[in-house]
């Protein structure tokens, strides 16, 4: 099955899809920023201070959903020795390290208006963080060593360890008294969120998968052009 | 209108920094991954020039190197 996912195969595709990803993503973008800021109502609550939700919570979700992905690559890289997941996983962390540094600084901008302090070692907050660690050290890892068996194997296991904290950084909320409030979303019980609220960060949260897309396929190609590169030396 | 949208009720500030920095955000991981896109693909070019006729015709004959060149062509 692997075979049809071969680099060379999909290049064809993965070369060539990133301008229409790019149109696609401004389109979305926009959409989601003119509902975001001005078509959506502000909170009983939070006021206009709610907006900041629309860009801190689908960050926060696409960080978690790369990491998730990242642990399952690299758990399929040793089962089934196929170095074109860890090339994927590779040309995914970017874009989840970044979206997860978004997800802390807009969380920290939100507190301050909403809680009265920028930062808490509160136990979702502080779960966070230590993704951004995970993140950062198997970037780190890429760059620091130079064999490939060998990077793969450090890199996996950080993308493995780390995926640990996953769960932990989605049930914090229930497990711990945190200044968070429980999950105001569920795909399996009724949410407390309104549908004027839902849909615009909805679109948000599309534009987000879009733009981690077209980073990913333009990591992707710059990978694989590096294959080919060294392709040419040994010609 | 526009005095609401700015102000937003006296948390301009923090909306407006929140977003802001989420775009610069995209905008600056965009750039600095296109251009070491960019970079590998001009690498690319150089060691492709540099092949004499029959390596050449040998590189040429896989579909991701065409695929690369034709891309580079349009940088």
């Amino acid at each position: 099955m692997f075979k049809y996912f071969e680099p060379n195969k999909i290049f064809a595709i993965t070369s060539r899809a990133p301008k229409y990803v790019l149109f696609l993503f401004i389109v979305i973008l926009t959409i989601g920023l003119t509902e975001a800021l001005i078509l959506s109502p502000e909170d009983y609550k939070q006021s206009d201070a709610v907006r900041i939700m629309y860009v801190h919570v689908p960050a926060a979700w696409i960080s978690l959903g790369i990491f998730s992905s990242l642990g399952l690559l690299s758990l399929g890289s040793f089962i089934f020795k196929n170095k074109n997941f860890a090339l994927i996983s590779k040309s995914l962390a970017p874009a989840g390290f970044v979206f997860n540094i978004i997800a802390l600084v807009t969380g920290s901008i939100w507190g301050k208006p909403t809680w009265g302090t920028w930062w808490a070692w509160d136990a979702r907050i502080t779960s966070m963080l230590i993704l951004a660690l995970f993140y950062g050290m198997y970037l780190l890892a890429w760059k620091i060593y130079e064999d490939k068996e060998q990077v793969i194997k450090v890199t996996s296991m950080i993308a493995i360890l780390g995926v640990i904290n996953v769960p932990i950084i989605k049930y914090s909320v229930d497990w711990w008294n945190t200044l968070h409030q429980p999950p105001s979303i569920s795909i399996l019980s009724n949410n407390s969120i309104h549908v004027s609220m839902l849909i615009p960060l909805a679109i948000m949260t599309a534009a987000f998968a879009l733009f981690s897309l077209l980073i990913f396929l333009m990591k992707y190609n710059t990978e694989l052009i590096k294959i080919k590169n060294k392709g040419l030396n040994r010609l | 209108m526009i005095d609401k949208l700015i102000l937003m009720n006296g948390y301009g500030a923090y909306v407006w920094s929140a977003f802001s920095f989420t775009l610069i955000s995209f905008v600056t991981l965009y750039f600095v991954t296109k251009l070491q896109l960019s970079k590998e693909q001009k690498k690319f070019v150089v060691k492709f020039g540099s092949l004499n006729v029959e390596k050449a015709r040998v590189a040429r004959s896989q579909n991701s190197n065409r695929e690369i060149l034709l891309n580079t062509s349009k940088i």
